[in-house]
């Protein structure tokens, strides 16, 4: 597997994605048969593979031509441009896939072929892609029918075919869904497609939570409290918004329903920041200093103290939880200055995890469970790290661009969004696991910080 | 007539005992007055009644002016007083305010430039027994906004135990971090940051 992995050519690699994907199929089936989610299960054995060496330096050569325009009117002739377009770039904004220039296309543009029998597969292996994408549309009204394909361009193979129906309107859910797809034949996840992604941003001259699609994609306000939040907190389901708000002068903690204004508020002497809902219950922990001392407890839905975690006098701030909510990560000033440590929270046992560098915040367990990245400030510079859960394998993801704050993976630990200054005031911005591809996400005047990205949400 | 005469008389007792009383009072009217009655207990023997009724008037007449006078005198000192006293307490108040405490890097250790200001907080503090305090703790913009809402916490806690300790009552004091997030400079360099790094006060 490693070596077929270092293997340059390009027909290994694809080869080497077949056989990945009968390893993931046949492990879903396995986790199917056990009553498991496969989502969960088929986790850290499978893509360990790409992770090892970094999947986002060599990426996939994909073309994908303009759409066919089956309804040959005037709305499927815009649609066959803008929806190839949206499929380029939502795959593209993954970090796996490298979009071939249309303007080398051997295959003419005003008539594409879209069905296996008629592609003609070496117009497309000769321009180097490895992976083509076929659509057709018609649109009539306010509908449309979307069939999508993707074929193996070497094997002249059909990976994925999809046919959608709906309103125009619909169109990014339809992408969304397709692109699920792909990525689930390629990682065995279904990719970020139907994450948000909270932050803080300043509207009326105080920070406020916003709350945009994972692209960046309709960015808006999700709290008007006329004061300053921070540190937004997602359920694991994704109901549930946890955060600080100085709405009474002072920081206290709000649990808020997404759909509603139903919650509960932890306003005690003192502060209560940093919440960090625990995987798959209706628990959080969060930093509060009634006791005079900053520590960490665990707390219910509604607020409630159910024990404390943390026990050493000074700072224990920033909780963030193992996938499997057995081990929590937090940073601690208990050896003078701020490091990160974990704690396994059956047994109570607490370990150092960084050792480099004089001020370590801002942990965030990836949801692969392997990895922790966080921040490190070094000569008044700060900067994203990636730690292996051991405290092996550390690996720096920014350098010389400004401050770089407040990592967060995304639900499918592919990716990392973070804050950065390096255009001078700060924005959020999002790079690949291992800090290749980084690029603004969030496109809002004004200062924008701390981002958190939301699990899928499967409603959608 | 007689009654009246004796009414008279028992007026002139009266009212430089009332005199006198006022002028203990007051320090600065009493020499002038002390003169007029003199001459006023000197008079009352004689028994032309018109002069008497003339010289009662008259002498009531001043009596009541300085009366009025005194008072006049009484108010506006009080005033003045007053005003000073507030003027005093006005300009403790925006010292005891407007000076803050400064911290090291990542530090929440009293300095001893802070424990001077604090003991002079707490001297006003036991002074203006009525008033609370509210203790806001910031930092400044290096390092990341949670640990420093942390770090904020604990040097208003570090001020407030000092100004507990030498006796002011705990409930009389709120702590309030900001962390990073209300800085007095925005700028960029070791002056900034220094100023940022602070215990600010504030009287409820």
């Amino acid at each position: 597997m490693f070596q077929c992995f270092r293997d340059y050519y390009v027909f290994n690699v694809i080869k080497f994605m077949q056989k990945l994907k009968f390893i993931i199929i046949f492990l879903a089936m396995v986790c199917l048969n056990l009553g498991l989610a496969p989502n969960h299960a088929v986790g850290a054995e499978e893509y360990e593979y790409i992770d090892i060496s970094n999947p986002f330096l060599r990426k996939i050569p994909t073309a994908i031509p303009r759409f066919k325009n089956i309804s040959g009117n005037m709305k499927g002739r815009d649609l066959s441009v803008d929806l190839a377009n949206s499929v380029s770039k939502t795959l593209e904004f993954t970090g796996y896939f490298e979009m071939l220039d249309r303007g080398a296309f051997l295959a003419d543009p005003h008539d594409p072929k879209i069905v296996a029998t008629e592609i003609n597969f070496r117009n497309w292996t000769v321009v180097g892609s490895e992976l083509l994408v076929t659509g057709g549309v018609a649109a009539k009204e306010e509908y449309m029918e979307l069939e999508l394909r993707m074929f193996d361009t070497f094997q002249g193979k059909l990976i994925i075919g999809k046919r959608y129906k709906g309103r125009i309107s619909n169109q990014r859910q339809m992408i969304h869904r397709f692109c699920g797809e792909v990525m689930y034949h390629l990682t065995g996840n279904r990719g970020v497609f139907n994450s948000q992604i909270a932050f803080i941003s300043v509207s009326n001259g105080n920070k406020e939570i916003f709350i945009s699609e994972f692209d960046g994609y309709k960015p808006h306000q999700f709290t008007n409290n006329n004061a300053i939040t921070l540190f937004p907190a997602w359920s694991s389901d994704a109901q549930w918004m946890a955060y600080t708000s100085y709405v009474n002068g002072k920081p206290d903690l709000y649990i808020r329903n997404i759909k509603g204004k139903s919650g509960a508020v932890v306003s005690k002497k003192g502060i209560q920041i940093t919440p960090a809902w625990v995987p798959g219950k209706f628990e959080l922990a969060a930093t509060l200093s009634f006791s005079g001392d900053q520590e960490i407890y665990l707390l219910t839905g509604q607020g409630k103290v159910i024990k404390r975690l943390t026990k050493s006098r000074g700072i224990d701030v920033e909780p963030t939880w193992s996938p499997d909510g057995k081990k929590m990560a937090f940073v601690s000033k208990r050896s003078g200055t701020p490091q990160i440590y974990i704690k396994d929270v059956a047994s109570g046992r607490v370990r150092r995890l960084t050792y480099e560098g004089r001020y370590n915040t801002q942990p965030n367990w990836s949801p692969k469970g392997d990895k922790i990245a966080f921040s490190t400030m070094q000569i008044g510079r700060i900067d994203i790290f990636t730690i292996g859960v051991d405290g092996k394998d550390l690996r720096r993801l920014t350098e010389d661009q400004g401050d770089n704050e407040a990592p967060c993976w995304s639900p499918d630990g592919s990716l990392i969004t973070f804050s950065s200054s390096r255009e001078g005031i700060s924005k959020i911005y999002v790079m690949t696991a291992f800090g290749t591809d980084q690029r603004r996400l969030i496109s809002l005047p004004g200062p924008q910080t701390n981002p958190k990205w939301s699990p899928n949400i499967t409603s959608n | 007539m007689r009654k009246k005469l004796w009414i008279y008389l028992a007026l002139l007792v009266v009212i430089p005992g009332l005199m006198f009383t006022v002028s203990c009072a007051k320090k600065v009217t009493q020499a002038e007055p002390s003169a007029e009655e003199t001459v006023a207990e000197a008079e009352p023997v004689k028994d032309d009644s018109a002069r008497i009724a003339e010289e009662k008037a008259a002498q009531e007449e001043a009596a009541r002016q300085w009366e009025m006078a005194s008072e006049e005198d009484i108010q506006a000192e009080t005033a003045a007083k007053e005003e000073e006293l507030m003027q005093d307490m006005a300009a403790a108040k925006l010292m005891f305010e407007n000076e803050d405490i400064y911290f090291d890097f990542d530090s929440s250790a009293l300095q001893t430039m802070a424990r001077e200001v604090l003991q002079r907080k707490g001297n006003f503090l036991f002074e203006l027994v009525d008033a609370s305090v509210i203790v806001e703790g910031h930092c400044d913009d290096r390092g990341t906004a949670a640990y420093n809402i942390a770090l904020g916490d604990r040097r208003a806690e570090s001020a407030k135990a000092f100004l507990v300790d030498i006796g002011i009552d705990a409930l009389r004091i709120t702590t309030i971090s900001y962390g990073e997030e209300r800085p007095v400079d925005s700028g960029s360099n070791a002056e900034a940051w220094a100023k940022n790094r602070r215990v600010h006060f504030v009287i409820e």
